[in-house]
């Protein structure tokens, strides 16, 4: 599903996030990638969505090389993706709804049927009841939440998330990689960034682990 | 096709949301594309007024040279006649056309301010003539053929106005290219506009584009709604420019008014044709659509990662 071969990532100016990475993750399958920060697990994420463009080596997503993707055809392959992200990048402007409703306003969807899905999605994290609430009302572990509902809005077949409870107490973070296993679970597959080495612990998946822009063996 | 319509419709409800969010923003962009628009817009207007003044409605190609060639009063059938003969074999002729002089006593009787006297006179003082068009725009060529003319036995005098024509010509055209250059340079003014009042947008709905960009929006679809926001804003000082036209024509036309009646004319300032007023307001919708065009290109470009 992802496939990393001899993939290096160097910044302008010469700094070089990523070296000689390999990985292959199965479809329907929970990794994480662990380690410091500043190990390279943003930029691994960043390249599989094509965020970043790798310098060497080759991404496959779902057998596509997206490091050679056009830029015409990213907005095709991101909507095949949910993305998670450490700042959950909402939107202040508008209600927790209207939120989850923007990655379905760009496809073929009617709005009854994209209004249906983000109902869905909120139900399934556990927001129904707040919908029409402005996300900053939300808890921090409830804009997580948010940030993951307009992830699997479009029901993605990989669910990227980097990390996703970098922020939160160790209950809420729970709760989150609980949401994430119930998708795991229905075949999506995940992969969740963390430099949180108790939250490992507790759930037993394979671990992609990261120190210096290298994976450990 | 049905999910292209409603992008579009809400690209463009989108649109029409922000302008009447920053109303008075949006006001004061569209005045100072109005203004900058009505200035050439007014101009064009008033040229075409100056041409139909001197050239008279009736006439078709008011601005060419012609010749008027008037016969001896004493001229009979033959001789006017063996004139026309002569002048459809002069290859310097382009076409001729006899002005009876019944007839010219009659449009002469028809102009404003004339009728009266025209009433006074008892007999037709007026001869037959020749309204004579030369191929040639050449005030040498257009002379030459008429010293031929006045040579001919029927004719009585040759009026030639070609220097005047070519110099009304001449002004109408060297008018109508500092109207050009002006809208030119206007228009360059509008691009510049829509660009700086997009970029701002952009600014403000910058994680709205980062974010949407990031869940799978296409660049099409981030575009859409600020080409509606730029032609928007676009037509709304289009329309503005023709409201401040038609005011500032309305105002002159009661000076106007009064001076060509002082002529006994009923000359007045005409507003923009129907043709006219439509090209104006699609310019300007275009050329707001092509300053935001420009703007959220520039921006997706630096937002995109190498």
């Amino acid at each position: 599903m992802i496939s990393f071969s001899g993939v290096a990532k160097r910044y302008p100016g010469g700094h070089e996030a990523l070296r000689g990475v390999s990985f292959t993750i199965e479809p329907g399958e929970f990794a994480f990638v662990a380690g410091h920060s500043g190990a390279g697990k943003s930029t691994l994420l960043k390249l599989v969505a094509a965020i970043e463009r790798p310098s060497a080596g080759a991404v496959l997503v779902n057998g596509q090389n997206v490091g050679a993707l056009k830029r015409s055809a990213v907005p095709y392959l991101r909507r095949n993706l949910g993305l998670v992200f450490q700042d959950q990048k909402l939107l202040y402007d508008r209600s927790v709804f209207d939120n989850v409703m923007l990655p379905l306003s760009f496809g073929e969807l009617g709005a009854r049927e994209a209004a249906r899905r983000a109902r869905a999605a909120l139900e399934k994290v556990g927001l129904s009841a707040r919908e029409k609430a402005n996300p900053v009302q939300l808890s921090g572990g409830e804009q997580q939440r948010l940030a993951i509902a307009r992830a699997v809005a479009n029901r993605p077949a990989i669910l990227l998330a980097d990390e996703p409870t970098a922020n939160l107490d160790a209950e809420s973070a729970l709760k989150i990689l609980e949401i994430f296993s119930a998708f795991n679970q229905v075949g999506v597959t995940v992969l969740v960034s963390t430099h949180d080495e108790a939250l490992l612990g507790r759930f037993a998946r394979k671990v992609l682990r990261l120190a210096q822009g290298t994976l450990a063996p | 096709m049905t999910a292209w319509l409603r992008h579009h419709r809400r690209a463009f409800a989108a649109a029409l949301g922000k302008l009447s969010a920053q109303k008075s923003a949006a006001l004061l962009n569209s005045l100072v594309i109005g203004i900058a628009l009505a200035l050439p817009a007014g101009g064009y207007a008033l040229l075409s007024d100056l041409r139909a003044l001197v050239g008279g409605p009736s006439a078709g190609a008011p601005l060419e040279p012609s010749l008027t060639v008037f016969l001896r009063t004493e001229a009979k059938r033959p001789d006017i006649d063996a004139l026309a003969q002569h002048l459809k074999l002069d290859a310097r002729v382009r076409d001729s056309i006899f002005v009876p002089r019944e007839q010219a006593l009659k449009e002469l009787q028809a102009t404003e301010g004339l009728g009266e006297v025209v009433a006074a006179l008892n007999r037709n003082p007026l001869p037959d003539a020749y309204v004579v068009r030369p191929r040639s725009r050449e005030p040498a060529g257009i002379e030459a053929l008429a010293s031929d003319l006045r040579g001919l036995p029927a004719v009585a005098h040759v009026q030639a106005d070609a220097a005047w024509a070519r110099r009304l010509a001449a002004l109408a055209g060297t008018a109508r290219l500092a109207i050009g250059l002006l809208a030119l340079i206007l228009a360059f003014g509008l691009v510049a506009i829509t660009f700086n009042t997009i970029r701002l947008q952009i600014v403000t709905q910058r994680d709205e584009i980062e974010i949407s960009k990031l869940v799978g929006a296409t660049d099409a679809f981030i575009r859409r709604p600020f080409y509606y926001l730029g032609a928007l804003q676009g037509f709304a000082g289009g329309a503005l420019a023709l409201g401040l036209l038609w005011a500032g024509l309305a105002a002159l036309n009661t000076g106007v008014g009064e001076l060509a009646a002082s002529y006994g004319s009923s000359f007045r300032l005409r507003f923009l044709g129907p043709a006219d007023a439509l090209a104006v307001l699609a310019f300007a919708s275009g050329l707001g659509w092509f300053g935001a065009w420009l703007s959220v290109s520039k921006y997706l470009l630096e937002i995109e990662p190498r």
